[in-house]
């Protein structure tokens, strides 16, 4: 079957120009077709009395990239078939996989960050696209030129839509030793939280130079993981600050529950360090004693952490990130006791839910460091003080809200641009018309309901008759 | 080509003339299969045959079910009641042309590496059910096809079947494209036009697109009320009309 791959060979009208390399089971070639940009072709290696992983995970590929979109994964162009010579055509992403970047680790902390951030906004693409992809790991990250993270090779992955050839067919785990979950190890491939596992994992390597679990090579090493936590980052370098620990430690607990629920949790915590509620997690600087690890060892035994049933997707919604917009000086106490009421009952739905509380500082156009004298910087907090006022009565547990002072001339935009930045699912602004500032506001939740790619919930107080009567009044807007 | 996979209309024409609809002006179907049980538990048994005889006629495929041998042989003893019954009003309800039509219809037909039949391939005239993964195996390996297109059970199903024989079984989600990947081998069940009977009343058909490879199970919902009352107006067991509405 096939032809031999050779510089030069043609097949379905691509011609062969250089071999990139070869990724596990299968070449990939830099190929060129008349009229158009350079491609990638992925052919399958199939050897005589192989193990059938490499043609079912081809096949995998086969069904899932045509229904995949968007920046975070290389863009299909053609299949062709077993009868002839498999392959896949697929778009050609320059440069090195983030595997090349090992070499320099440990990385600082911020760079840990934005690269964890990259990621998690792909990965988080993903999930919303019914795919979890299950062997996220550093040879299977790009990058656009434009600093976007491209997920590569999906011959593992999962589609909640599409018949999983993998889940018959094979007794062992599917995945990548040091990367894999617990419940990839106990064989479950429905749960999108195994690659915020992979994610810890890969963050874990970036900042310390090692490998979180090492490279068990054996099914009883890659159980380990099930009930043995990785020694902390901090132990193995000391500059690794206390909020990336948190995260890192979070991505891999070997309960999926206890992790960050959805991709955009996680790539919130990573953009907002100084938001992330720090835990034991984040202080320690050993692994468990052995009393916990043979509890967690204990109830390891027959467990199965995930359920069953659950969709990609539908775990993904089921963890939004809820963004509530403040005017905390320009709203009745009315507005800001109705939008608190409508926060509850959107969080209600959701025990996943997190919220960020934002509100606006405006700045003016002409004086842009208003907010780095005095008065600037503590307005900042006074108004971080006060969105906190605002949300105790909600009663959120700690890690579940955080705390936003966005600053701009233009509040709208501010906000939507915290809103796209951040993946947020649903925005809870307060109407025009309950303000003495209405014709300026009201451009602010009609600009967000019309800018914001999410839903959002618009809140005004209940009419009593005599609402218009602020219509004229005017007042001069904060802090400009 | 576009290839509209439709089985177990039972002569319920609100159902069928929908999914036509459907096909045409959503699925671009260029050509149709009709998997068996064109008539029974139905109260348009003459129109529906009518309109499968002429997409007959301008080349689609259509395969005979247990139901369509029944009109035309009697209904067979281990017929249950209101199927019986059926059959019976069945055969005074259709022209001689018809039920000769009927009876012409062969028991399978296979195209390139593919398989079009009603029940189980096993033994298309013994009517074996395909309800799970062991079943459908049977069919796959009893058979030289790389893809069969079968009915019989009224509830839409995909199974798929490795070279190293571990079988898969996989609930069709609408509208979503399934590539029918070359190393496996396939069983497709569309599920049933006029007698879903997964709790959804919707009527079900599946498009294939014959040169990629690719399936698309659909759900169309139409007018079951009237469908429904048409049963019962013909005198036909009422809870046949009932089970429409319900999907059951």
């Amino acid at each position: 079957m096939g032809a031999r791959l050779e510089r030069g060979v043609v097949i379905d009208g691509y011609t062969l120009e250089e071999p990139i390399h070869e990724q596990g089971m299968a070449s990939l070639w830099r190929v060129s077709a008349p009229d158009q940009p350079s491609r990638v072709m992925k052919v399958p290696l199939l050897r005589e009395g192989d193990d059938p992983t490499a043609m079912v995970g081809f096949e995998v590929e086969q069904m899932i990239m045509p229904s995949l979109h968007g920046p975070h994964v290389p863009r299909f162009i053609a299949s062709g078939d077993f009868s002839a010579q498999p392959y896949i055509v697929m778009e050609y992403i320059r440069g090195d996989s983030l595997r090349g970047w090992l070499g320099r680790t440990p990385l600082d902390a911020e760079e840990v960050a934005r690269i964890g951030a990259e990621i998690a906004t792909a990965l988080h693409s993903l999930h919303r696209q019914h795919v979890v992809h299950l062997d996220l790991k550093p040879s299977n990250v790009m990058f656009r030129d434009t600093g976007e993270a491209v997920l590569v090779d999906f011959g593992f992955s999962r589609h909640d839509r599409l018949p999983d050839l993998l889940a018959e067919q094979f007794r062992l785990p599917m995945g990548t030793a040091p990367y894999i979950s617990p419940e990839q190890v106990l064989r479950i491939r429905n749960d999108p939280r195994s690659d915020i596992f992979a994610l810890g994992a890969v963050l874990y390597h970036l900042i310390t130079g090692a490998r979180a679990f090492g490279c068990p090579t054996t099914i009883f090493g890659l159980r380990k993981r099930l009930y043995r936590d990785p020694v902390p980052p901090r132990a193995r370098n000391a500059s690794c600050p206390a909020w990336l620990q948190e995260i890192i430690l979070r991505c891999l607990d070997a309960d999926p529950r206890e992790r960050y629920q959805s991709a955009a949790q996680a790539l919130f915590a990573l953009r907002h360090p100084g938001q992330v509620a720090l835990t034991d997690r984040a202080r320690k600087l050993r692994q468990d004693g052995v009393m916990t690890v043979t509890r967690r060892w204990m109830r390891t035994l027959g467990a199965v952490h995930a359920e069953r049933w659950q969709s990609t997707a539908v775990q993904t919604a089921r963890s939004p990130v809820v963004v509530v917009a403040l005017d905390l000086h320009g709203s009745t106490e009315a507005l800001l006791g109705a939008i608190r009421a409508t926060t509850e009952r959107v969080l209600s739905t959701h025990p996943g839910a997190r919220l960020a509380c934002v509100t606006v500082l405006r700045t003016s156009r002409l004086a842009m460091d208003v907010t780095v004298d005095e008065e600037g910087r503590n307005l900042r907090v006074l108004r971080l003080v006060e969105l906190t006022q605002w949300a105790r009565p909600l009663g959120l547990s700690e890690g579940r809200s955080t705390y936003h002072v966005l600053e701009g001339h233009d509040p709208a935009s501010a906000v939507v641009g915290f809103v796209r930045d951040n993946h947020v699912d649903h925005v809870v602004i307060g109407a025009r018309g309950a303000s003495p500032l209405r014709r300026y506001l009201g451009s602010v939740s009609a600009h967000v309901v019309a800018e914001s790619p999410c839903t959002v919930t618009v809140v005004r107080v209940a009419q009593t008759g005599d609402a218009e009567k602020d219509e004229e009044e005017e007042g001069g807007a904060e802090a400009s | 080509m576009r290839l509209a996979l439709l089985t177990d209309l039972h002569a319920n024409l609100e159902a069928l003339e929908a999914v036509l609809e459907h096909a045409h002006r959503h699925g671009g179907a260029e050509q149709f299969a009709f998997l068996g049980d064109l008539v029974g538990y139905g109260a348009d048994p003459g129109p529906v045959v009518d309109r499968v005889q002429a997409a007959v006629a301008t080349g689609a495929l259509a395969i005979k079910g247990n139901h369509d041998e029944a009109a035309t042989r009697g209904a067979p003893p281990a017929m249950r009641d209101a199927a019986a019954q059926a059959v019976t009003w069945t055969r005074e309800h259709l022209s001689r042309e018809q039920l000769a039509f009927l009876a012409g219809l062969p028991l399978s037909i296979e195209r390139g590496d593919r398989l079009f039949v009603h029940a189980s391939a096993v033994d298309p005239a013994r009517w074996i059910y395909v309800l799970s993964p062991v079943d459908a195996s049977r069919s796959l390996r009893s058979v030289g096809a790389r893809e069969i297109f079968s009915g019989h059970t009224h509830t839409p199903a995909l199974y798929h079947l490795a070279a190293n024989r571990s079988i898969g079984a996989f609930k069709p989600v609408p509208g979503t494209p399934i590539k029918l990947t070359s190393f496996h081998r396939w069983l497709v069940i569309p599920g049933s036009v006029g007698q879903p009977r997964d709790g959804n009343p919707a009527a079900c058909y599946a498009m294939l697109d014959d040169v990629a490879d690719i399936v698309v199970f659909h759900r169309v919902p139409y007018d079951t009320e009237r469908a429904a009352r048409k049963i019962r107006a013909a005198g036909l067991p009422g809870d046949l009309g009932a089970r429409l509405e319900l999907g059951s």
